[in-house]
């Protein structure tokens, strides 16, 4: 792992266990008394707050996980070249457009 | 107690396999002693490494039921377990030469490629250099100076057993203490040396090596401060 | 390790919620028949394996943080009890939700 990829894991970590915190919260308060669609997308229809907020967790996310799992891979695989950076590459941009995709559906929804 | 031990000993290289011995126990016994009555009058041929016999030089570090430790400062009575049984295998991780005995090579030549070794720099002062002990550097060497390179953290580690090239606690927590040398002209190319991809970032912080540190050393928090060092400097736009 | 695994286990649960989300671009109706299923026993159990897994690696995690970035110095043992304790809490509180809601 070289300092970049380190300082960005470790920075995201800060971020999302702040929005992490926030997400569960809102989540365990919003479920009460049961979870139906109408009621989730009533919160984030439309919403601008909302949608920055979870863009911005989409990103932390994206940035954080594949870092990890490229550790993984090299690892316990033993690849070290090239293969490891590229499945990194691949499943940050899965992250991100599914993530965005989802923060776009509740939002338009 | 009962009046024999059950001992397992690994014979031949990576590949091999454990050969029993039955021991008298004795009271104070250490793994040392087993090891070498083995030797002395069971089996001339095994193999194994000491020297001052009194956990002052670590050449006797094993694997005793699984954990490194130094043989002559483990009695047989602490790492006994209900087994009644010893299983002694050479340090993990290292290249063996044979039976108990590894090749120390890598783990000297890590420390020179972390440079683990003072750099006076051009202009070396004329006069010794005033360090106060108690200045906050001075106090972050200190807890790691005692190091000497026995191996135990290095057989701990996980990463290193993971991946091979991992520069390792001991070379890394050599660095750190050289970092902390205000009298120190190689820092620039130290910090390269020990952030590169084998280098602290690697470190999970599973903290093997502190648990295991005979001398009580604790290189994941060395390595810790490896890492904000790094991080520091990349944030500043260093290389 | 729990550390290691606990976040392979969000790695796959991710781009699964990602894409059960994603389910409303059809309608609150299409969202509304995915949460059907989600009320089933077996899912309840997953999910209430995807929330201790996430309190397991947000609380190592943090313990990876202070040793790192503000020079913690806890042994293991201690940090791990608390870590633990974390764990367990959030467990709960999020199995005590599911039981409400059924």
């Amino acid at each position: 792992m070289n300092p970049i990829l380190f300082a960005a894991q470790r920075i995201t970590a800060f971020a999302l266990a702040f929005a992490v915190v926030v997400h569960l919260g809102t989540v365990l308060y919003a479920v009460r008394g049961g979870l139906t669609a109408a009621d989730v997308l009533a919160r984030t229809h439309g919403n601008v707050g909302f949608a920055l907020f979870y863009g911005l967790f989409v990103i932390a996310v994206a940035i954080h996980a594949p870092i990890g799992l490229r550790n993984i891979l090299r690892e316990w695989s033993g690849l070290h070249g090239r293969t490891p950076d590229l499945a990194l590459a691949l499943f940050a941009l899965t992250l991100l457009v599914l993530g965005f995709r989802a923060v776009f559906a509740v939002y338009t929804s | 107690m009962t009046a024999t031990l059950n001992v397992e000993v690994w014979r031949g290289t990576e590949r091999g396999q454990f050969q029993s011995f039955a021991i008298p126990r004795r009271e104070h016994q250490t793994v040392l002693d087993v090891v070498s009555e083995i030797q002395r009058q069971h089996d001339a041929t095994l193999s194994y490494r000491f020297a001052c016999r009194v956990g002052m030089c670590g050449s006797c570090a094993m694997v005793v039921n699984g954990r490194p430790r130094w043989t002559c400062r483990t009695r047989v009575n602490e790492v006994i377990g209900g087994s009644e049984s010893l299983r002694i295998e050479p340090l993990r991780n290292f290249k063996i030469v044979r039976d108990l005995a590894v090749e120390m090579t890598q783990f000297f030549d890590k420390w020179k490629q972390a440079r683990g070794f003072f750099e006076p720099g051009p202009n070396p002062e004329n006069d010794f250099a005033v360090v106060p002990p108690q200045t906050g550097e001075r106090q972050a060497a200190d807890e790691g100076i005692e190091c000497i390179g026995c191996g135990v953290c290095y057989s701990a580690c996980d990463v290193v057993a993971w991946d091979n090239d991992y520069l390792g606690p001991a070379a890394l927590n050599r660095a750190w203490t050289l970092v902390n040398d205000v009298r120190d002209r190689g820092q620039a190319a130290r910090l390269d040396a020990i952030s590169g991809n084998d280098g602290c970032q690697a470190c999970h912080t599973h903290m093997s090596c502190t648990k295991f540190c005979p001398k009580a050393i604790a290189p994941t928090f060395s390595i810790a401060g490896l890492k904000r060092a790094v991080v520091r400097r990349a944030l500043r736009g260093g290389p | 390790m729990l550390h290691r695994l606990s976040g392979i286990a969000l790695a796959i649960f991710l781009p699964l919620h990602f894409l059960a989300l994603a389910t409303a671009l059809n309608g609150a109706n299409a969202l509304d028949s995915f949460l059907a299923l989600t009320r089933q026993p077996l899912v309840k159990f997953a999910e209430a394996g995807i929330v201790v897994a996430l309190a397991i690696h947000f609380t190592l995690g943090l313990r990876v943080l202070a040793i790192e970035f503000l020079g913690f110095r806890e042994k293991t043992l201690t940090a791990l009890s608390i870590c633990t304790t974390a764990v367990f809490a959030v467990g709960f509180v999020f199995l005590l939700n599911l039981g409400w809601s059924g």
